[in-house]
């Protein structure tokens, strides 16, 4: 399976990222990460990360959990929920500029339960949305304000992340379609 | 009119027969059993192979609940019921509305029975008038009015002092006195058998006990007056050990067993369905070593007679919470096919020993006619199919109610055909080649 | 790469649970449930609780679905949990109190499910004063049946937030010494909570006057006794259960002053359980009974906690159980 994104690349990415937010935003005052569970974690952890090298600041950082506002919820033919996990926003996002990362942008109907999600928690001043990869096939009007890897795809594909930090190593692969080549 | 059943399997332990004898029936009255009979104008009926020819049998306790309870059962839906499970006759409880506790509610039975014109009615009357256990009953007038014993069942008798004044006044026609055991204080408002299936579903629970302490008393009471003295629907391990040594000791005591009480423990509340209110009954399903206390007594001897304690409850009564449902299941339909499947074919009991549970002894019990096949005696006659796969389908029972948790039981052994008097009231259509019996 | 092995009752990370749904209609027990089945309800209820603490007490898990409460048996304290549980996930509820009494033949529990059935309620959370009647229920609606007391049978979502709290504070359930005394005969919490804490492992003891044991004790895994310093010596945890006054009437024990100087939880009988213990009470409480004042409110109590912990249980349970799929009901 073909790797899009190896380890090296992926670390490059993120260091741009965090140029690209450090100079979009003049600096990191009153911005916060907020990770989409579960690889958007790590991510935004990492990113955290490089701004405190480039800034010298530290950026608040939280986890967000998004199943209970899913809109597939409930809906399922078959059976079992999804798991729900612990949000973990250990500040207040009043008044600030929210960078919201997850690790693929697709349909979009996860940052808008993410969006969702945050507004229930306070009234940031704006919300960015960071993403590793971005496959294409929205389904709703989001666009992603820092992007690692544009991946145009088809429907047939599918974009899996591994992170050292879940999966033991760095990694993007793209998963052919079924009978089909890479 | 003469009818010759030939070459069936005969078991008439009461004549000390077993094997392949010709029975002629003439008229209501058994002519004669032998070896290759002459036809002599009869019909001649040749028996199936597999099948047993037996003396009717006797169910000693069957709820009929006519007069006053007709949705649950009538004495017509009731007597159908019982020929259709083998029986040609049922001894009836007084716990009707009103009781019967006098010659009126008697013959008012006796008369749907004459009406109904299927199994032959034996009504046992109540020991205390209205069974309130305080005053007794009018017993003799009873007794007068076709009543074969006296119970207040439903509960026992209020006082021992009542139930001595009742046994010795019953003593005087030789009535037995049918006893439900149990002491009330100890029961309180259990509604299943106390112990680890209880204890696990929430259910408030009477122990075994509470029902050897009535076996006891009713014993002393019959040693002490010298009356009969029959318990009702023996369950519990204890009790058996008390009938069997006042056996031994002389006193006049004998028991029933349901067929519930030898098949089914405490577990049947669990499962399949938790909490199934056909699992209610009192006395209750109880645990292992109860039901096979039971089975032991069955083999040797110790119980005299199998009984259903048929007790037919309307669907809307039992179709809620276990503890408001009342307590009995029905038992006609269902007794035999148990008892060859349960005793018979597990090797425990031989069929003479089975014809003596459910025929020769109750008719002993009871002081009526029946029980054999000898010459001169009714044609009341049994027949059975003790190969026959039987399928039990509630819906199908021929009672108006159909509580029972044997729903779906397949067994072996069942009814092929039901005589009283002489006239066939039940064939069963599973059965080749009794037509025109 | 497979998460590293851990029992089922010790916290979860990030790695996948073993069991990610309740595959079944109703929770009519614990009786029913596996290990796994009640880790996954104990790590949901984590993530629910701090639902609590949000400026926005609320998440649209549960938007449109029908939740009926329908309560046969007077009760605010598991009521009020129940109903914030079900609004904090959006869903309607309705309230039903029956007014109950053994003289007053109203509507049969089967006719007052039938009725409810035809407004197609998702979910229905039963108490009720007969054993089995859950089971009732659940055999005549197609709605979910949640179980919230039924007779002297089970309290499955007490039992839950018991071994929630527990675990809370003890960060496990396999290995504790647990002991339960009062009235274990006619208690639906006790039930639950012996089949609860038995499954994860821990060492349970109960204890009560021998009149208020329930026969065959022994087979339910845990160990009986009338003596109480021998229940609570070295015990992690200590539950006190209801003593009634109506049980004084069945001579279950002469007085309750007597059933508190035997068996009531005093400052001096705590001293014989570990340094750490827990004192539990699923409430109400009758101090001066089972429980002694000080005790109640002393540092050892988490009683609180527990009233507390029980909205985020209950807000797992409804979740977990409520699913998009049709049941049909088995009768």
């Amino acid at each position: 399976m073909p790797v899009v994104m190896d380890a090296d690349r992926i670390g490059r990415t993120l260091t741009r990222i965090a140029h690209e937010i450090v100079e979009r935003n003049r600096g990191v005052d009153d911005v916060a990460l907020v990770g989409v569970r579960t690889r958007g974690v790590p991510l935004a952890r990492r990113i955290a990360r490089s701004l405190r090298e480039i800034t010298g600041q530290d950026v608040p950082t939280g986890a967000l959990d998004i199943t209970l506002y899913r809109d597939d919820l409930m809906r399922q033919s078959v059976g079992p929920q999804p798991v729900v996990r612990r949000t973990e926003i250990p500040f207040s996002i009043d008044d600030k500029t929210i960078l919201l990362v997850d690790d693929v942008l697709y349909t979009g109907r996860t940052t808008r339960a993410a969006l969702d999600a945050l507004i229930d928690y306070g009234r940031p001043r704006g919300i960015q949305l960071i993403v590793l990869v971005d496959r294409g096939h929205r389904e709703l009007p989001i666009k992603a304000d820092y992007v690692g890897k544009n991946l145009p795809t088809s429907l047939e594909e599918s974009v899996q992340v591994y992170l050292q930090e879940s999966d033991g190593r760095d990694e993007v692969v793209l998963q052919p379609a079924p009978g089909g080549a890479a | 009119m003469k009818r010759l059943l030939k070459g069936g399997r005969v078991v008439d332990p009461a004549n000390g027969i077993d094997g392949v004898h010709d029975v002629l029936v003439d008229g209501d009255r058994i002519a004669a059993v032998g070896r290759d009979l002459p036809a002599d104008g009869a019909t001649v009926i040749e028996m199936p192979a597999g099948l047993v020819v037996c003396p009717g049998f006797i169910d000693l306790h069957v709820h009929l609940r006519e007069p006053g309870q007709e949705h649950k059962e009538t004495v017509a839906t009731g007597t159908a019921s019982a020929v259709a499970g083998g029986f040609t006759a049922v001894a009836c409880m007084p716990n009707t509305s009103p009781v019967n506790d006098n010659a009126n509610v008697t013959a008012y039975i006796l008369g749907k029975a004459a009406e109904a014109n299927l199994a032959r009615v034996y009504p046992i009357g109540a020991v205390s008038r209205g069974s309130k256990g305080e005053l007794l009953a009018d017993i003799a007038e009873l007794r007068q009015a076709g009543c074969v014993a006296i119970t207040d069942d439903g509960h026992p008798v209020a006082t021992a002092l009542l139930m001595r004044r009742a046994m010795e006044y019953a003593g005087m026609f030789g009535m037995p006195v049918v006893e439900h055991c149990e002491d009330p204080s100890l029961k309180g408002d259990a509604v299943a058998h106390e112990g680890y299936q209880a204890a696990a579903l929430g259910l408030r629970g009477m122990p075994g006990m509470c029902e050897a302490l009535g076996v006891e008393r009713g014993i002393l009471l019959s040693e002490l007056t010298g009356a009969h003295f029959h318990v009702a629907h023996m369950s519990a391990r204890a009790s058996l050990r008390a009938v069997r040594k006042g056996k031994e000791t002389g006193v006049r005591v004998t028991c029933e067993v349901a067929p519930h009480h030898f098949t089914l423990t405490d577990e049947a509340l669990a499962s399949p369905i938790p909490y199934d209110t056909n699992t209610k009954m009192n006395p209750p399903l109880r645990e292992t070593a109860d039901r096979d206390a039971m089975l032991a007594g069955l083999a040797d001897g110790s119980v005299d007679a199998i009984a259903t304690d048929h007790a037919p409850h309307h669907y809307d009564e039992k179709n809620v919470e276990f503890d408001r449902a009342p307590f009995g299941i029905v038992g006609l339909e269902t007794a035999v096919p148990l008892s060859l499947d349960r005793l018979v074919h597990a090797g425990l009991i031989r069929l003479p020993r089975l014809v003596e549970l459910l025929s020769v002894n109750p008719a002993r019990i009871l002081r009526v006619p029946g029980g054999t096949l000898a010459p001169g005696a009714p044609a009341d006659i049994t027949i059975l199919a003790p190969d026959l796969k039987v399928r039990i389908e509630a819906a199908a029972l021929r009672s108006r109610s159909k509580n029972t948790p044997f729903d779906g039981w397949e067994l072996r052994g069942g009814v092929a055909a039901t005589i009283v008097g002489g006239r066939t009231l039940f064939v069963n259509a599973a059965v080749e080649g009794l037509r025109g019996i | 790469m497979s998460a590293p092995a851990r029992t089922p009752d010790q916290r979860r990370t990030d790695a996948a649970p073993a069991v990610t749904a309740l595959r079944r209609k109703d929770l009519l027990g614990i009786a029913d449930l596996s290990t796994e089945e009640i880790a996954l309800i104990l790590d949901t209820a984590e993530a629910m609780r701090e639902i609590g603490d949000r400026p926005i007490k609320k998440v649209p898990a549960l938007r449109g679905k029908t939740v009926v409460n329908l309560f046969f048996e007077p009760s605010t304290r598991t009521r009020t949990s129940f109903e914030i549980a079900e609004k904090r996930l959006s869903a309607d509820t309705l309230n039903i109190a029956v007014a109950t009494s053994s003289v007053v033949k109203g509507e049969t529990l089967a006719d007052t499910a039938l009725n409810l059935e035809a407004m197609r309620p998702d979910m229905i959370v039963l108490r009720h004063s007969s054993s089995g009647a859950c089971h009732l229920l659940s055999r005549i609606c197609r709605s979910a049946i949640i179980n919230a007391g039924d007779g002297m049978h089970e309290h499955p979502t007490q039992a839950l937030l018991d071994a929630f709290t527990i675990r809370e504070h003890k960060k496990r359930l396999a290995g504790l010494k647990v002991a339960i005394v009062g009235d274990l005969l006619h208690s639906r919490v006790l039930r639950s909570n012996i089949h609860l804490l038995t499954k994860m492992g821990s060492d349970v003891w109960v204890c009560g006057p021998p009149t208020l044991i329930p026969a065959d004790i022994a087979r339910f895994g845990v160990r009986a006794t009338s003596h109480v310093d021998e229940a609570v010596a070295g015990a992690d945890v200590i539950m006190l259960l209801r003593v009634q006054l109506e049980r004084m009437e069945g001579a279950f024990f002469p007085s309750l002053r007597e059933y508190f100087s035997v068996f009531g939880m005093t400052e001096a009988r705590l001293r014989l359980a570990k340094p750490d213990v827990m004192i539990m009470h699923p409430g109400p409480m009758n101090r001066g009974v089972e429980i002694a004042s000080e005790v109640a409110d002393g540092p050892y109590s988490v009683i609180l906690e527990q009233v507390a912990n029980g909205v985020a249980v209950r807000m797992a349970v409804l979740y977990l159980l409520a699913g998009g799929v049709e049941h049909e009901a088995a009768a």
